[in-house]
């Protein structure tokens, strides 16, 4: 018993081992391995790696809710949004103090400088600070109103979706001051390092890396604590936990501000990989997108999640290119297809099939 | 010890619930005394479960007062406030956590849900992890401890609920038809495990249909009908009272 239950763990602990070589890999496999040899990686490579690194941490972030505590956000995309809009503010301000050129939009609604409130985001470290007070109280509130009036299952998600979409058509507006449609983008340094740099990109890919390896140990160590045993429980049978003496809107709240900061430091390493930050970061169909992912990988696993997320996103990115037409049926197809054959996703039927050959696990 | 035993664990006076016009409970009153399993017996639809409600914070009387040792106003409080005064309930259908461990289960038990952060890392207690092994022994179930509580047999998963309340030593414990699907083996060993809840700090109150297993246990039967109290004293009593017999035991 001892034993299995090691092993089991250690495959589960597998993946940050598999992490780290990754991230030793790319700034290896750009500089030091010859662009004729097929391990070499190319700039667009490693910018891609980087990207889906964070699509990992964002299906992460929404494993935490969705898997361990049974909260299907289909607006997750809102607090990777937010992340992603707070950070561009950032890069348009050391653009600015970088070129001294106002960025276009504000050109056209007739401003001659940065709106006051701009100063807060002179600063990187305090950028990051805000960002994750300004997700955390947004989450909050949310979280506060909609657990405590006991709003649970698919009303939950509607409501999610709806904020999403509403978000986006706020932000549409030019005058909201943050782009409209277009966005905000012609950034050039983050923290004093030019972007364009290799270097530049090559450490943002790798800070995508470890900041996933660090993510998924916490929540992973949050999971199999008591803590994490209790978001299970609630899971399953919230009315038993309260009839037990558990708050159980308090423990909700707990983990759903986790994992709204988590999903916002995502979008915050994702908008100066892309260059760019628009209104479609909170489309729908993104907040759809992610639970698709760790649906996928196998919800609940936390491993599942960072698999579904790498899969489909690689898959996305080379059949996109090859044959962008098919690219929607052939991800439909495939979910259908997990979801029917392997309920629990393709980390968890592996695990299934594990513990099944003696190999000791569970969800 | 005799006065111990008349004390009053939870009074309820002239409780009225309704339901959109639905009266569910009529101008009941009751008392609920330490030391005693009481056996809450009646028809389908008499108020039984209703009224386990109430006493829960589940649902919210529309009048009449329910209150707990005579000073604490049980209406006023959320299911959560009421489970930690130490009103444990179990429900009809086997309410457990299935993914977790058999031991996990009880182990949340006991932590009655007092501190959040703290159960991000602490373990508990010497004398926590005692009680929960002398719970698992009072439940049949050391050695399913590490077994996902999911595959457990229907009675095991019954005493494993009861062993969620009993960790926390409750004074009060309300249980909904522990022995519904139980095979007879199963059913003489919850016998003898509620009858080793009787305590003179404790309140046992038991909703059932089985009237030998009432008969075993109960020092006192209630009989609701329509959400009225009907009758009440020692089973061979309510078993003779006339209208008892008329609408319940009769046919």
């Amino acid at each position: 018993m001892f034993a299995t239950k090691w092993m089991d763990q250690s495959i589960e602990f597998g993946i940050v081992p598999v992490l780290i070589l990754v991230t030793l890999y790319l700034p290896f496999a750009y500089f030091a391995i010859p662009a004729s040899n097929a391990l070499h990686l190319s700039l667009f490579g490693i910018n891609l790696i980087g990207q889906i690194m964070c699509f990992a941490l964002l299906a992460l972030a929404l494993d935490l809710v969705w898997g361990l505590c049974g909260i299907l956000s289909l607006g997750h995309g809102i607090f990777f949004g937010m992340g992603g809009y707070l950070m561009a503010m950032y890069l348009l301000n050391a653009a600015y103090l970088d070129t001294h050129v106002l960025p276009d939009f504000m050109q056209y609604m007739g401003a001659s400088a940065f709106p006051a409130f701009w100063h807060v985001f002179e600063r990187l470290d305090v950028t990051v600070l805000v960002t994750i007070a300004l997700t955390a109280a947004v989450a909050g509130a949310f979280g506060f109103v909609t657990f405590r009036s006991r709003i649970n299952g698919v009303y939950l998600s509607i409501i999610t979706q709806a904020l999403t979409y509403a978000l986006m058509l706020l932000l549409f507006i030019n005058d909201i001051g943050l782009g409209g449609n277009n966005g905000m983008t012609g950034f050039t340094r983050i923290a004093g390092y030019r972007l364009e740099a290799v270097s530049t990109q090559i450490g943002l890919a790798v800070c995508s890396c470890l900041l996933l390896v660090v993510a998924y140990i916490g929540v992973r160590f949050l999971a199999r604590s008591s803590f994490g045993r209790a978001l299970i429980a609630v899971r399953d049978d919230e009315a038993r936990m309260r009839f037990l003496g558990y708050r159980t809107h308090t423990l909700k709240l707990l983990a759903w501000c986790l994992s709204a900061v988590l999903a916002a430091l995502a979008g915050m390493l994702y908008v100066p990989q892309v260059g760019i930050v628009n209104p479609t970061i909170v489309s729908p169909q993104l907040s759809v997108e992610i639970a698709v992912w760790v649906a996928i990988g196998g919800r609940g696993t936390l491993i599942g999640a960072i698999v579904g997320a790498i899969l489909v996103n690689g898959l996305k990115f080379w059949l996109s290119a090859q044959l962008p037409s098919v690219w929607p049926f052939i991800l439909a197809g495939v979910t259908l297809i997990i979801t029917v054959y392997f309920g629990n996703g393709l980390w968890g039927t592996l695990k299934a099939a594990a513990s099944n050959t003696g190999m000791g696990a569970r969800r | 010890m005799s006065t111990v035993l008349s004390e009053t664990a939870i009074y309820i006076s002239g409780l009225s619930v309704r339901f959109a016009g639905f009266a569910a409970i009529t101008n009941l009153s009751m008392e609920l005394r330490y030391g005693e399993i009481r056996a809450i017996i009646g028809p389908n639809g008499a108020g039984k479960t209703t009224l386990m409600d109430v006493i829960t914070g589940k649902t919210r009387p529309t009048s009449g007062e329910v209150f707990l040792n005579k000073t604490i106003d049980l209406t006023q409080l959320d299911e959560t406030a009421i489970a930690r005064l130490g009103i444990g309930r179990k429900f009809q259908k086997p309410s457990i956590f299935e993914a977790l461990y058999v031991r996990e289960n009880l182990e949340l038990a006991i932590r009655n849900g007092r501190g959040y952060m703290a159960m991000m890392r602490s373990r508990l207690t010497r004398e926590q992890h005692d009680r929960v092994d002398e719970v698992l022994k009072m439940i049949g179930l050391v050695d399913e401890g590490r077994r996902i509580a999911g595959t457990l047999s229907h009675g095991q998963k019954q005493w494993l609920e009861i062993g969620m309340l009993l960790v926390g030593d409750p004074h009060v414990i309300l249980l909904d038809e522990p022995v519904a699907g139980m095979t007879d083996h199963e059913t003489a060993r919850t016998v003898e495990l509620i009858a080793g809840l009787k305590s003179p700090q404790r309140a046992v109150v038991v909703i059932e249909h089985d009237m030998d297993f009432v008969g075993e246990i109960a020092d006192l039967v209630s009989v609701l009908h329509e959400g009225q109290l009907l009758g009440e004293g020692s089973m061979d009593k309510v078993r003779n009272d006339a209208r008892v017999i008329q609408v319940y035991l009769g046919r």
